[in-house]
């Protein structure tokens, strides 16, 4: 489904965030990505979501090579994958609901559609009561699963998450994994990255370990050794 | 697409009046140049009917002398009448040039007293000639200098020929006129350059401000007319809401002006009008305003908001 193929990345310090990475993700498959700061993580998730390109090598999704994808083409192809950050990247004068919905609204979707998909989201994300406040009446694992809960909305095939726990406490990124596992377990391809050891032993899937832009080591059902 | 379309127009419409203290601005420079772009179409209608109205009413006059003799005067009336550039003649008759006179200083007795003591009527015929066209007064001058029929057994018939003090109105009215033209068309520009610039400057600021909304958008595969569509719309409203403080700037303003034009030009009342011309001032001011709008606003979204 995802394969990337020899891709590197050189910033312009001669700097190499990715060092020819080969890898190749299945549909339903959720993989967790490590390794120390500065490894290639987020520069990996970059390449996947066409923010930037790579310096060589090529990305393929379902055959397609992205980078070359024209701009409304790569619109469609950026609604099929759902995006979760450390700094949940919600719009503070927007309640949860409307950050959700707002998702929707974008993709253009029905008033109708955004009616009954939005509450179900946030249903998902074990988010009820609070689903008319504002961000900033929001602990960080409330605002991370109204961020997962906007990420999901539009259905997209893979879910991306880059550190989703960063900002969390052992119980909420507890409540975080869980979250993402029972949308993994709804048939979603899940992506995440994590320096956290507790995250990676409890999921259990494959583990990619990365290093200075390369990967050094890839299990099918990982227990973190760093 | 109209679900869409709706989502566009309502953000363009809360983004505008949440940056409505930045929108000032450019409010602000569109409606001057709205405004100047209307007085220009003022300042040219007054002065194009002025000038229509001297041209129409302006003669060359042919006074001839008293001595000349009435045939002689419709011999040249005819043949004037042959010219290819004259539009109409008309003889007054000694006669009536002199009761004309008469009527015109009723009120002056020592000059009809003067003139009562006058055995004959000391006044001459005239001959009013029109040309079709301004320009062509010069030819008709022309004719009338060189023409054997003004002079009778070498004694001229005419006193004297008029055309030369109207045409040195006319000329230098339309001089005025083209060159406030040219004065209009550069001001005009330069206003719209700093329009364009200051509304841009606006939109890339709103841009800025939005910077959150728009990562958010292209994180959840926003198509380009969700993300850029608002910002347009912003643009386009900062030129309707110009054009409309302008249209409503022209109502007090012609009015207040309309005595003076009335007096001073030709007659034209510019309040009536513009109230007359509404419909098309109208879809000028309008077509102006979202012109000015849409043009900074799509600069500015291609320059600073890249999908
Ligand atoms: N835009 C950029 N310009 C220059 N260098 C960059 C840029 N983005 C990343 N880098 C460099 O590329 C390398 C890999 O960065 P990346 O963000 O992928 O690491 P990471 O594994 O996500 O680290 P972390 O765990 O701290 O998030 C780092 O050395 C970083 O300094
Ligand atoms: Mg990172």
């Amino acid at each position: 489904m995802i394969y990337f193929d020899k891709v590197t990345k050189t910033y312009l310090d001669n700097l190499k965030a990715l060092d020819e990475v080969t890898l190749s993700i299945e549909p339903k498959e959720m993989v967790t990505i490590v390794g120390h700061s500065g490894a290639g993580k987020s520069t990996l998730i970059k390449m996947l979501l066409a923010e930037d390109e790579p310096t060589t090598g090529s990305v393929y999704f379902e055959s397609v090579d992205i980078h070359s994808l024209k701009r409304s083409l790569l619109t469609q192809y950026r609604r099929r994958i759902g995006i979760i950050f450390q700094d949940f990247r919600l719009l503070p004068h927007k309640t949860a609901y409307e950050n959700v919905a707002f998702a929707m609204e974008a993709a253009g979707r029905s008033d109708e559609e955004i009616e009954s998909d939005v509450p179900y989201a946030l249903e998902l994300v074990d988010l009820r009561e609070k689903i008319w406040n504002f961000p900033s009446e929001l602990s960080g694992g409330e605002r991370q699963r109204v961020a997962i809960a906007r990420a999901i909305v539009n259905q997209p095939d893979v879910l991306v998450a880059d550190e989703p726990t960063g900002n969390l406490d052992p119980m909420n990124t507890y409540d975080v994994v869980q979250i993402l596992k029972k949308i993994h377990d709804l048939g979603t391809t899940v992506i995440l990255t994590t320096h956290n050891k507790g995250v990676v032993d409890s999921i259990d899937k494959r583990v990619v370990t990365m290093e200075k832009g390369k990967i050094i080591k890839d299990v099918k059902h990982g227990k973190l050794t760093l | 697409m109209m679900t869409s379309m709706k989502r566009i127009l309502r953000a363009g419409f809360l983004a505008f009046w949440r940056n409505s203290v930045v929108s000032v601005a450019s409010v602000f420079v569109m409606t001057v140049t709205l405004s100047v772009i209307g007085s220009i179409i003022f300042t040219q209608v007054t002065l194009q009917t002025t000038l229509a109205q001297i041209s129409d009413k302006v003669d060359v006059n042919v006074y001839f002398v008293t001595t000349a003799r009435e045939e002689d005067i419709l011999a040249v009336k005819t043949a004037l009448e042959g010219l290819p550039e004259v539009a109409a003649t008309e003889y007054v008759t000694k006669d009536k040039v002199y009761q004309d006179f008469r009527t015109r200083h009723e009120n002056d007795s020592l000059t009809l007293q003067a003139l009562d003591e006058l055995e004959e009527n000391p006044l001459g015929a005239i001959l009013n000639v029109r040309a079709k066209e301004t320009s062509q007064y010069a030819s008709i001058a022309q004719f009338l200098e060189t023409s054997d029929l003004l002079k009778k057994n070498e004694t001229p018939i005419i006193d004297k020929v008029n055309y030369q003090q109207n045409r040195a109105a006319i000329d230098k009215l339309a001089a005025i006129i083209a060159s406030s033209e040219k004065i209009g068309l550069f001001v005009t520009a330069i206003l719209v350059v700093m329009s364009i610039l200051i509304t841009f400057n606006t939109i890339r600021l709103a841009i800025f401000t939005s910077k959150d909304e728009i990562t958010v958008m292209r994180l959840v595969g926003a198509s380009s007319a969700f993300s850029r569509g608002p910002f347009i719309v912003q643009g386009i409203m900062a030129g309707l809401s110009s054009a409309v403080i302008a249209l409503a700037i022209f109502y007090p303003l012609t009015y207040w002006l309309a005595p003076f034009t009335t007096d001073f030009f030709s007659g034209l009342n510019l309040f009536s009008y513009y109230v007359d011309n509404f419909p098309q001032f109208f879809l000028m001011i309008m077509g102006s305003g979202i012109a000015l709008g849409s043009i900074s606003s799509v600069l500015a979204v291609r320059k600073y908001l890249k999908v």
